[in-house]
């Protein structure tokens, strides 16, 4: 393995990077209905984790080599079983007898809470490592700051997938390095991967009603501390892989009401396909 | 059946994915009550978040107390305190590097995200050389790395500190 150029040509199954013309599909016409705000807080942490697992799991028997093939697996493994845990969670809070698998394959689109960055198609191998970059790095200072929370469930899910990020990061870092400090093909690649999700990171960061109610529930994390850390991590790991920070422009959002981009709808359609024709299937 | 033979029996229950030790050893055992009818309750912690062995491993604990004589047998999983592997005992590791599974380092404890790996090499557990690479730090297994041996050339796993 290493840094060669061809590692991002090879891919041949890109299924078309994200679009700059892409925005949030219109919402419910009244406006979203949320639920309770610590059910949907985990949502939303839930969401991310399961959508961002199922597109890594993608790229299973298609990874540009066989390391990075496992590498990817593994990162998917650990976010769908974060995401089991969370929705499990949220199910319990709920209290409607839902659980992590009736939240998992019995939603619909308006009804997932993940970010627009996490659903956006794989793309090629740079698309995705710039991704998991950006999000591996929002993880490991969220999961930092919910780690003392007054919530026993969520503090222990907090702890237990800080340790799995921290791999996940040092991985993804790694990589945004290697290419971006790489040829002048994978510099300009990931140059433009990053140009693309750059307007998915707002969202990330955004503080709405639901994160006023939790954090008067004491599950309060701080956003803007939280961005200012994010920030200059993704600065200094820019910095080491020669690539330009996007200037923080117009920001694309929507994910946590449920208003997504048309990506989700057909991720979820794979996703679900077989839970829905077969409910209750036990294997 | 009582706690002491109940932990007996645990202790022959090998890792699937690692069957030179017992899931005792590995430590995702936390806790085991037994009550006056024989009726066992084990608490167990996963070691990944999406580990597909701990569906196994409640499997075999079960059949392993129950043929054992445990007249019922309750598996409970909680996430916290998270699994780490330096719960796993110094006698483990031994036989983990006997079997050609470098052992765990210590954990890594900082809060702080570490972007530049400074870790020291890991010892190849065929002929003891630190002459080794990291080839890449996600294995056969979710708990395993796979480095390559500079002396004896051979590729091993390394069991990952978490
Ligand atoms: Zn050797």
């Amino acid at each position: 393995m290493g840094a060669q150029g061809h590692d991002a040509e090879d891919v041949g199954i890109a299924a078309g990077a994200a679009q700059a013309g892409d925005r949030p599909v219109a919402g419910p016409s009244r406006g979203p209905r949320l639920g309770p705000p610590l059910v949907e807080y985990l949502l939303r942490l839930g969401d991310d984790r399961l959508i961002l697992g199922h597109r890594l799991s993608e790229w299973c028997g298609h990874g540009p080599i066989l390391e990075e093939d496992i590498a990817l697996a593994n990162f998917a493994l650990d976010l769908i079983g974060q995401a089991a845990s969370l929705l499990r969670l949220a199910g319990a809070v709920e209290g409607a007898g839902r659980d992590e698998d009736a939240l998992a394959y019995f939603r619909d689109g308006v009804q997932f809470r993940n970010s627009l960055l996490v659903e956006q198609p794989r793309g090629d191998f740079g698309d995705t490592i710039v991704r998991q970059f950006l999000f591996d790095a929002y993880s490991v200072l969220l999961w930092e700051a919910l780690l003392g929370a007054p919530h026993e469930g969520l503090a222990a899910i907090a702890a237990k997938a800080i340790k799995e990020d921290r791999y996940h990061l040092r991985h993804s870092s790694e990589w945004v390095v290697r290419l971006g400090d790489g040829t002048a093909e994978s510099q300009a690649r990931v140059q433009g991967s990053l140009d693309r999700l750059w307007r998915y990171t707002g969202e990330l960061f955004e503080a709405d009603a639901i994160d006023q109610a939790v954090a008067a529930q004491g599950i309060a994390v701080d956003h803007r501390a939280l961005k200012a850390r994010w920030d200059q991590l993704v600065d200094e790991v820019l910095a080491r892989a020669t690539l330009v920070r996007p200037a923080d422009g117009p920001m694309q959002r929507g994910g946590r009401t449920g208003r997504h981009t048309e990506h989700l709808g057909h991720l979820l359609a794979t996703m679900q396909s077989v839970a829905r024709a077969h409910p209750g299937a036990r294997w | 059946m009582n706690t002491a033979r109940a932990w007996e029996v645990l202790g022959t229950v090998p890792d699937p994915e690692v069957p030179v030790i017992s899931v005792v050893e590995l430590g995702i055992v936390r806790e085991v009550m037994v009550d006056a009818e024989g009726a066992v309750e084990v608490v167990i912690t996963p070691t990944y978040s999406g580990c597909p062995a701990m569906f196994e491993i409640e499997k075999d604990v079960r059949h392993a107390l129950e043929a054992a004589g445990a007249s019922t047998v309750t598996v409970r999983t909680v996430l916290s305190p998270a699994w780490t592997t330096d719960w796993i005992p110094a006698s483990a590791r031994e036989k983990l590097r006997a079997y050609g599974i470098a052992p765990p380092g210590p954990a890594d404890r900082g809060g702080l995200v570490s972007l530049v790996r400074a870790r020291p090499p890991v010892a190849c557990p065929w002929c003891g050389s630190t002459q080794t690479t990291l080839q890449s730090e996600f294995g056969s297994t979710a708990c395993k790395a796979i480095h390559v041996c500079g002396s004896c050339r051979q590729p091993f796993d390394e069991f990952k500190a978490i």
